[in-house]
């Protein structure tokens, strides 16, 4: 969306430019927060859960949220599930994949910190914000799709504050944990908090 | 003979139900070879099971096959019954067979719907998951959870069924069946999925002993195998049933043996529903903390995906020493390479669906 950010610099400049850029940023938060597409990073337990919320009995079109299996097509990442040693590369480049603006959703104990592996495992990642800035976390062991439609409710209340200047660009941590490496709360004071 | 290419499928594909990477060898479209690669869901939970108490290994059994997590749950407390020489009662095993029948029409609404959305009608998961939704509604009821349970313990189940239930899963299994009807007339009575499945990825039935599958992969090929009839466990020898067998091994058999499956499963939980009577749900007497004699124990259930075991290493402390799941999905998930061999990149997305494994079981 260069012609956008362009845009938004070039009127965050002139003056007066400011009442044409609030409205403008009023009509893209609108839609973008409309059409907020999933990709299903659908890895484990949660998946279930993920895909119970796409069909008959939740209906996640209703919202705008359809799930895309193109990273290009979308703008929210859903991690549900378990992320190991081994799959984060992928989940990370899948990230990249998507184009700007997108957000992530930590959906389920497992994202948000490691949940149930939390402890005893050598191959699991704690958390998925340990790689992935994460907008939305949801609790539960597998979280109700109903909680998911409350993230998505919710991520669209954070996307109707954003603007299209640009500056918002957030810090995409690209350090990934490799084997040997201390994970989050191996330290000895372990703090769960992830937020 | 064309130059080869090699086309890399997942980790995260919508088509390989899970984190399951494939590596293809193509030739133009023809698949010379398909590699399956795992371990990208591998949680250790073997391991983690040597730093729990037997009954804190319960939960993490829930996690290994996430679609039918009654399975793993029933067949560890197998194993830990066997090893520590625990009664369970009767009215527990009622409750057990009917839950894991329950979960085996909740893990092939899954099997049935995939192989409607890789051969193109997405619809027939819409039939599917309303059905599956059912079951998972009962099991909220019955444990609060809708999909990891943590309901079979050692020396029963954690609590009875409450009340109404009885008469809300009479009401499932009655109006199941006929929905299985019609999905066997929309999908599987349908031009265009006969097309893609029939004749698509055989396993001869010499192939499916060799490679050690089970469940509806071996008995889609005719190999009349189900512990619940050949190694009768628990109350399932007072039950009459079928066992659903395809001819030819290939998508169709495979897929259409589940279908089958769940109508037989209706009648097994009508006649539990029918004997079940009131009692005790839980061993008495049992310690907090299970610490059985040194020694080991397997123990083997059929599940949905087949014969899942639990084998058990006691050292005489209140944790295991080991434990090793005989995983049925990663057995049937090798023949993969054999199945998709000359068949066209298309079909070895219908050929991984057919095989419907789970990669928390796979991979554990």
């Amino acid at each position: 969306m260069a012609f956008v950010d362009d845009l938004g610099a070039a009127l965050d400049k002139t003056p007066g430019g400011g009442i044409i850029l609030t409205s403008l940023d009023a009509v893209m938060d609108w839609s973008r927060g409309k059409s907020l597409w999933m990709m299903p990073m659908g890895t484990a337990c949660c998946a279930m859960e993920l895909i119970a919320a796409s069909f008959s009995r939740f209906d996640f079109d209703r919202h705008g949220s359809i799930p895309r299996p193109d990273p290009r097509h979308c703008d929210v990442m859903v991690v549900a599930g378990t992320i190991t040693r081994k799959m984060a590369p992928a989940v990370k480049r899948l990230y990249e994949q998507m184009p700007d603006p997108k957000w992530v959703i930590a959906m389920g104990n497992c994202a948000v910190s490691g949940g149930i592996f939390y402890y005893d495992t050598y191959s699991v990642i704690r958390g998925v914000d340990e790689f992935l800035p994460v907008d939305v976390y949801i609790s539960g062991c597998p979280p109700r799709p109903e909680a998911l439609q409350d993230a998505i409710l919710r991520l669209r209340e954070q996307v109707a504050t954003d603007s299209i200047v640009p500056g918002r660009d957030r810090q995409l941590n690209t350090i990934l944990p490799t084997p040997g490496s201390p994970r989050k709360g191996d330290s000895a004071a372990a703090d769960g908090d992830d937020s | 003979m064309t130059e080869q290419t090699i086309v890399n499928i997942g980790p995260s594909h919508p088509s390989t139900h899970g984190v399951c990477r494939v590596i293809v060898t193509l030739d133009g479209e023809t698949v010379v070879h398909a590699e399956p690669v795992i371990g990208h869901l591998h949680r250790g939970i073997e391991k983690m099971a040597e730093n729990r108490t037997y009954l804190q290994v319960v939960p993490l059994t829930d996690r290994l096959d996430y679609v039918g997590s009654m399975y793993a749950n029933w067949a560890y407390c197998r194993s830990v019954e066997r090893l520590a020489g625990i009664r369970v009662p009767e009215r527990a095993e009622y409750i057990r067979v009917i839950v894991c029948e329950l979960q085996r029409i909740a893990s092939h609404m899954m099997g049935i719907g995939s192989t409607g959305a890789d051969t193109g009608a997405t619809s027939a998961f819409m039939y599917t998951f309303a059905q599956r939704d059912h079951v998972v509604e009962l099991f909220e009821a019955l444990c609060g959870a809708r999909l990891t349970y943590n309901y079979v313990r050692p020396g029963g189940v954690s609590m009875d069924l409450p009340d109404g239930w009885v008469e809300q899963c009479r009401a499932f299994t009655a109006q199941h069946p006929p929905v299985m009807m019609e999905i066997d007339r929309l999908l599987f009575g349908n031009v265009i999925a006969r097309a893609r499945l029939k004749g698509v990825g055989v396993l001869t039935p010499e192939d499916a002993v060799g490679w050690g599958t089970s469940g509806p992969v071996a008995r889609g090929s005719g190999v009349d195998w189900d512990l619940r009839r050949d190694d009768p466990y628990s109350v399932y020898p007072r039950f009459d049933f079928q066992i659903p067998l395809g001819e030819i091994g290939d998508c169709y058999d495979r897929a259409r043996v589940r279908l089958w499956e769940c109508v037989e499963s209706c009648k097994i939980i009508n006649q539990a529903l029918d004997q079940i009577e009131p009692g005790s749900v839980h061993a008495e007497g049992l310690p907090r903390l299970l610490a059985p004699r040194p020694g080991d124990a397997y123990d083997h259930i059929e599940s949905a995906r087949g014969s899942l075991g639990v084998y058990l290493v006691s050292d005489g402390s209140p944790r295991p020493y080991r434990m090793k799941v005989r995983s049925p999905a990663f057995c049937n998930l090798a023949v993969l390479p054999l199945l998709a061999e000359g068949h066209t990149l298309s079909d070895l997305i219908v050929i991984i669906g057919s095989l419907d494994p789970v990669f928390g079981e796979v991979d554990r």
